[in-house]
């Protein structure tokens, strides 16, 4: 599984960013997740807003920071 | 009935009369009607009505607003072409959260996505200078029909700047990469009614925060304004038979960069002063449109000339809006 937290430019994303990997942390996966600030390459995912969450290419949340429950939520959702 | 609503629900004037008794029942009856204690009500009631409202509008409208992200309004949009299209534009930027840090990701969606340069600048004229918040706020100090009157020549502001942005063809002037790209549709991200709940909370603590200081601000001015400078100085300074008036406001409105939730309280306590009403709107939408951290955003994307163009066409606007209603002012005093 490939999971990438969207944004970079506002503290807003930076937190939605360490929540997410405190989510992957917390479900014991052993996975990297990637911080994405390039906007060219945000935009690649079809996402305007910051802050996002792509797993395995596809964008599941934009616009709104999750709380680490929210990304855990989203990733037991989208795991296949 | 209405009246009621207006003073004591939004206008919460049974908080500025507890502020004064507590005052009173502090310092003393001198202290409560004098000068300093007159400024410290003000900053202080200000700063709680301002808080509770803006708290519970944020969560209200984010609230909203979850239905319409960015990227199902860029859908909605390009469906429609013409005027209607700009006058929709200038309605989403209402209601589409928006931050500057989102402001060049949404441009190059939506030019991207085949938008026109009229929408898109509508969108963007729109998005600071109007939202539901703001309505609700200036109702609660300038009464429904001067809250209206900013909504409505807001959003023909808007309609218009992007019109004539469009039709004189300087909308093109945009930087290379923004054109150089496709448009990618997501499926819109249905969201449960729990989350669209916890995004109206987390947005409604964001923005406190965000725009706590702009308040603090704001008020402060206020509170200073509303005592320690005369009555006759303010009146013939920004009074509306001063003919410079409207373009102090402007001058010196346009650099600063405020949310409109820190503008209100300086516009009140000018209002209370006397102060133009055309002039006091002229300064909070040259506040929230014109700031410099914007233009530098935006000249990521745009070339100088239609930079410019914008920025003038928006002052230009500003200014004719700030005469007109100094001009009608009877009408709504």
């Amino acid at each position: 599984m490939n999971i990438k937290a969207l944004g970079g430019c506002c503290t807003r994303s930076t937190q939605n960013f360490l929540n997410i990997q405190e989510a992957v942390k917390k479900m014991d996966l052993d996975i990297e997740v990637e911080q994405v600030s390039d906007t060219n390459e945000i935009m690649m995912y079809g996402v305007m807003s910051t802050p996002g969450l792509v797993i395995n290419g596809k964008a599941v949340a934009s616009g709104r920071l999750l709380s680490v429950e929210d990304a855990m939520a989203l990733i037991t959702r989208h795991k296949d | 009935m209405g009246n009621f609503i207006i003073t004591q629900i939004l206008g919460m004037q049974w908080l500025n009369q507890l502020v004064y008794n507590l005052l009173k029942l502090l310092f003393g009856e001198t202290f409560a009607t004098g000068n300093w204690g007159s400024s410290l009500q003000f900053f202080i009631f200000d700063f709680i009505k301002i808080g509770i409202l803006l708290c519970f509008l944020i969560f209200l409208v984010s609230y909203i607003q979850s239905y319409f992200p960015p990227e199902r309004t860029k859908k909605i949009l390009s469906k429609y072409k013409g005027v209607g299209a700009n006058t929709l534009g200038a309605l989403m930027g209402t209601i589409t959260p928006f931050c500057s840090c989102s402001s060049i990701p949404l441009f190059i969606g939506f030019t991207r996505a085949g938008l026109s340069s009229g929408v898109t600048f509508s969108f963007l004229i729109s998005s600071p200078l109007v939202d539901l918040g703001a309505f609700v706020l200036l109702t609660s100090i300038f009464g429904i029909k001067i809250a209206l009157a900013y909504v409505v020549v807001g959003l023909v502001l808007a309609v218009i700047g992007g019109t004539i942005i469009e039709k004189t063809g300087l909308g093109k002037h945009v930087e290379p990469f923004v054109l150089d790209g496709e448009n990618i549709d997501i499926d819109f991200i249905k969201l449960n009614q729990k989350e669209r709940l916890s995004y109206a909370k987390e947005q409604m603590i964001f923005t406190y925060k965000k725009v706590f200081l702009y308040i603090l601000i704001g008020v402060g001015i206020g509170s200073i304004i509303h005592n320690a400078i005369p009555q006759s100085f303010i009146e013939s300074v920004l009074g509306s038979n001063n003919p410079f008036s409207v373009l102090f406001a402007v001058i010196a409105g346009a650099p600063m960069y405020a949310d409109i939730f820190g503008a209100i309280p300086v516009a009140e306590a000018l209002f209370l002063k006397n102060a133009g009403l055309g002039t006091i709107l002229a300064f909070m939408m040259a506040v929230t449109t014109i700031s410099i951290p914007s233009f530098i955003m935006l000249k990521k994307v745009v070339k100088t000339k239609l930079l410019m163009a914008f920025g003038s066409i928006v002052i230009i606007g500003i200014i004719i809006i700030g005469y007109t209603f100094n001009l009608i002012e009877y009408l709504f005093i």
